[in-house]
């Protein structure tokens, strides 16, 4: 008699006919999954650990990964370099996961028709990558990407940045105020050595020189250089190993408590 | 009356907005959209004041029947045909995306036709625009059959539709020239994500009041599997776009999320648009329209259920494994992990119970070449649901990842499932929606099948050799401890590969022309006099009374 | 609640829970009296085939 009553109160054949909670137990069966892998992650604090030299991307430097982006870069080059011993032979130090603590969004990519670009920064000379994007095959035979010439001829857009470092800024990025009021000019200041100081001294690392090879004219290919030349050059992974090691002591005296 | 001149005024202060923001804007992109949008509200507008009869007019020109008193079926045929346009416009950027990766000179040095800008094209076409305009159309067919009522909201529906070309267009456009927010399958901006949840919540309210007013008591397991598509897509939409614009008059916006929480969130949205977009509503259409076709019910109603509630339920949590070995906390690569090989069960279920429908009736698929699109979409299905949790196991993916093996089996998925069931569904649909006796041409449908199956054979053969071969290639160590190839010969290395994929490509792409022609002849009337695609066997000789025979 | 309190709940006692969830779900098509009804759902879609024309 009990089962009858609760067979009439709830059964699937009742779930079957009603399309409100059809509805809602098939949100539920899809939400479950989505909250306790996602949601965790905001509030693990070990899910991104701190390491010295993470700095929001200066003006010019976000110009560029606008570029990167706006030219589906990520669709062949990958930012994430696995814990193997060849990726980490032919890239560098695996990427660590507050390298893209301020990548909104994140480019770690999910191919590589290229080769992964995550620690490019530096490996490469200004000349070089101008020439390459500009005609891959002139310095790279067997390369089949596209060619960007049209980046060195179409000037940098220079319209107002405070808009998108405040954008950042509200997605949690600590750019300052200082920052944010002097983007505009800052942009100009990272290919102008001259007047660089102040910027240098608010982006650690920053490099300041004309990346295009044409000192007259801020164009997109300085902005696309600047962003290369800087990624992954802020952290210094040696010096940010011994703390995981730290970090593995710590978790290792846990586990034995 | 004054209705006319509300809704006329509403459209044209819509358009006046449009055209400020146009006016306003601080890129050109931005403009160029909101340029668009001004057209399509002026469109709309020209439509409400000539009050001249459009659908009589659509039906003219489509030679659509007109349905008094029978379903709402206008919809539907105009969504047949956005699929068939949609998907050859996806198919032939795919084979070109295929060609430049062969021959680079193809990119022609100007920046509206570089792989980058093309590639997103390609995706967003041929998921969103042919499979999304599949879906809704076939949607509102099989609801309103399957609960004996007219569609619920007839201006709704039809909003629907055309929001839903608006939004296609928007992204398309976007894509060229440069507007994107970087998340693969979600690359639109922010204003055209927010335009396409107003059409998607709309869509909702017309499926599920469609429901509503069944005539039916069961609600049909074809129904649930869409219900689940929408509300999910739905919200995997919205979280994952969550942005900031730099400014409301420009196209750029920043995610709200950074790094590992966005990589997480956006691989939680990218997996389940291949599960909630590419799996659930197709097998929707799997449920309907195999037991249609063979005419028997599905095998196993209880099946049906069981595979509903542990497909929806275990999908969603397999999204990390677009992850491993990343910055990604170890315990979400593992769970991803689990959860992708666990899912094997419920999708073989699924596939059994599809191809099981035909138990008693396998000589169809000698005769039927519709059935035969059918039984080989569920056995691509069934290899790429196999493949899919092989390549999340970890030690697998340390070497799939990143090369063109994940291409290989999202092509046998996409090409080989989503692309058969929904070819089997529009040549189901065709003669039956425009009342033709039956399609121009069942040899075609022959053509058809063994051109799209001998072509993603290609397809994926040559990419399953280039993955496997550029992942074995870029971990390599010589006898003297140095890796020993060129990150350059490893590309060098992929050409052939990149050769035969884009001859299987453009196999499949024949075979779509073949379907093309086919309907296109069907909606003229046509009827081809063609042999039959069996004969019993007859033999006048044979078919006489033994005569006696004298005995000696 | 630190990430090694979630883990360990996750592989005790919300394992247990889910399991017996999903055996739950399994075992429910399954039922007395179920069989009729599915039979006549399955066959739902071949009723009156006349594509809603009178």
């Amino acid at each position: 008699m009990a089962t009858q009553s609760t067979e009439k109160r709830f059964s699937h054949k009742k779930l079957e006919r009603n399309i409100t909670l059809l509805g809602f137990f098939s949100l539920v069966a899809v939400a479950i999954g989505g909250i306790v892998e996602i949601a965790p992650l905001f509030w693990i604090d070990n899910t991104v650990e701190k390491v010295d030299g993470m700095r929001p991307y200066t003006p010019l430097e976000l110009a560029g990964r606008n570029i990167y982006i706006r030219e589906g870069c990520y669709l062949c080059h990958s930012q994430m370099i696995r814990p193997f011993r060849d990726e980490v032979e032919r890239y560098g130090h695996y990427s660590l996961a507050a390298e893209s603590m301020y990548d909104h969004p994140f480019q770690w990519g999910s191919k590589r028709t290229g080769p992964d670009l995550a620690r490019v920064g530096g490996r490469y000379s200004d000349e070089w990558h101008r020439a390459h994007l500009i005609d891959p095959r002139s310095v790279v035979p067997e390369s089949i990407m596209p060619p960007y010439a049209f980046l060195a001829e179409n000037d940098l857009r220079t319209d107002d940045l405070r808009n998108d470092l405040t954008a950042l800024y509200r997605v949690g990025v600590p750019y300052t105020k200082e920052d944010i009021a002097k983007a505009n000019e800052d942009l100009k200041a990272q290919v102008d050595p001259a007047s660089a100081a102040d910027l240098q001294k608010r982006y650690p690392k920053a490099q300041v020189r004309d990346f295009d090879g044409d000192p007259a004219r801020l164009t997109e290919m300085d902005a696309l250089i600047a962003y290369l030349q800087m990624l992954g050059t802020l952290v210094d992974v040696d010096k940010a190993a011994p703390q995981e090691q730290a970090h593995a002591a710590d978790i290792a005296q846990e586990k034995a408590r | 009356m004054d209705g006319v001149v509300l809704k006329a005024g509403g459209w044209l202060g819509l358009a006046l907005l449009a055209l400020v923001m146009a006016a306003l804007a601080v890129d050109a992109p931005f403009a160029v959209h909101m340029g668009i949008v001004a057209v399509a509200c002026l469109a709309v507008l020209w439509a409400t004041v000539s009050r001249a009869d459009f659908d009589g007019i659509a039906r003219g020109i489509l030679k659509m029947p007109a349905d008094e008193g029978v379903y709402d079926d206008d919809p539907i045929r105009w969504g047949v045909i956005a699929t068939i346009f949609w998907g050859a416009a996806g198919l032939i950027a795919g084979l070109y995306i295929a060609l430049q990766l062969a021959y680079p000179a193809l990119n022609l040095g100007f920046e509206y036709t570089t792989f980058g800008r093309l590639r997103p094209l390609h995706t967003s076409g041929v998921v969103f625009a042919f499979g999304g305009n599949a879906l809704i159309a076939t949607s509102f067919y099989v609801v309103q059959r399957t609960c004996r009522a007219r569609l619920a909201f007839p201006g709704a529906a039809r909003f629907v539709f055309w929001g839903y070309q608006l939004f296609l267009v928007l992204a398309a456009t976007g894509y060229l020239m440069g507007v994107t927010e970087a998340r693969e399958y979600a690359e639109p901006e922010w204003y055209v994500d927010l335009w396409l949840t107003i059409v998607w919540v709309v869509y909702f309210v017309v499926f599920v009041g469609t429901i509503v007013k069944r005539r039916e008591p069961h609600i049909y397991v074809a129904n649930w599997f869409y219900l689940s598509f929408i509300i999910t897509i739905a919200m995997l939409h919205i979280v994952n776009n969550l942005s900031v614009p730099a400014t409301i008059f420009g196209s750029k916006s920043y995610s709200a999320f950074a790094g590992v929480q966005d990589a997480l969130t956006q691989w939680w949205y990218g997996h389940n648009a291949v599960a909630f977009f590419l799996t659930v509503p197709f097998l929707a259409m799997m449920y309907y329209f195999v037991p249609k076709q063979a005419e028997r019910p599905i095998y196993s109603y209880r099946l049906s259920i069981i595979h509903f509630w542990s497909l929806i339920f275990l999908y969603i949590w397999a999204g990390p494994h677009h992850l491993h070995y990343t910055a990604l906390p170890d315990w979400a690569q593992t769970l991803g992990m689990v959860f992708s090989v666990v899912l094997w069960m419920p999708s073989w279920g699924g596939m059994i119970n599809g191809l099981m429908t035909l138990n008693g009736a396998w000589d169809k698929i000698r005769t039927d070449p519709i059935i035969r699109m059918m039984v080989i979409a569920l056995a691509f299905y069934g290899m790429a649901t196999f493949e899919g949790p092989m390549l999340s196991i970890k030690a697998v993916n340390s070497l799939s990842h990143y090369t063109e093996w994940t291409i290989a089996h999202v092509h046998a998925g996409a090409l080989g499932w989503n692309g058969m069931i929904t070819f089997a569904a529009v040549y189901y649909l065709v003669p039956r929606l425009w009342g033709r006796p039956r399609l121009y041409s069942l040899r075609m449908v022959n053509w058809h099948f063994w051109l799209a199956t001998l072509g993603i054979v290609f397809y994926a053969a040559s990419m399953w050799v280039a993955g496997i071969m550029q992942g074995l290639m870029w971990r390599e160590y010589g006898a003297d401890g140095y890796l020993v190839y060129s990150f350059a010969e490893t590309v060098a290395a992929m050409h052939p590969m990149y050769l035969i994929r884009a001859a299987g490509g453009a196999m499949y792409l024949a075979g779509f022309v073949l379907l093309i022609v086919n309907v296109w002849a069907t909606i003229a009337g046509k009827v081809r006099e063609e042999k039959p695609m069996t004969e019993t066997p007859y033999n006048a000789a044979a078919d006489r009374p033994l005569a006696p025979v004298p005995a000696e | 609640m630190t990430y090694d309190e979630i883990r360990h709940f996750a592989d005790s006692w919300g394992l247990i829970v889910m399991v017996a969830m999903f055996l739950l779900f399994i075992a429910w098509p399954f039922r007395k009296g179920a069989a009729r009804h599915h039979d006549e759902a399955a066959n739902m879609i071949f009723k009156e085939d006349d594509n809603g024309r009178r």
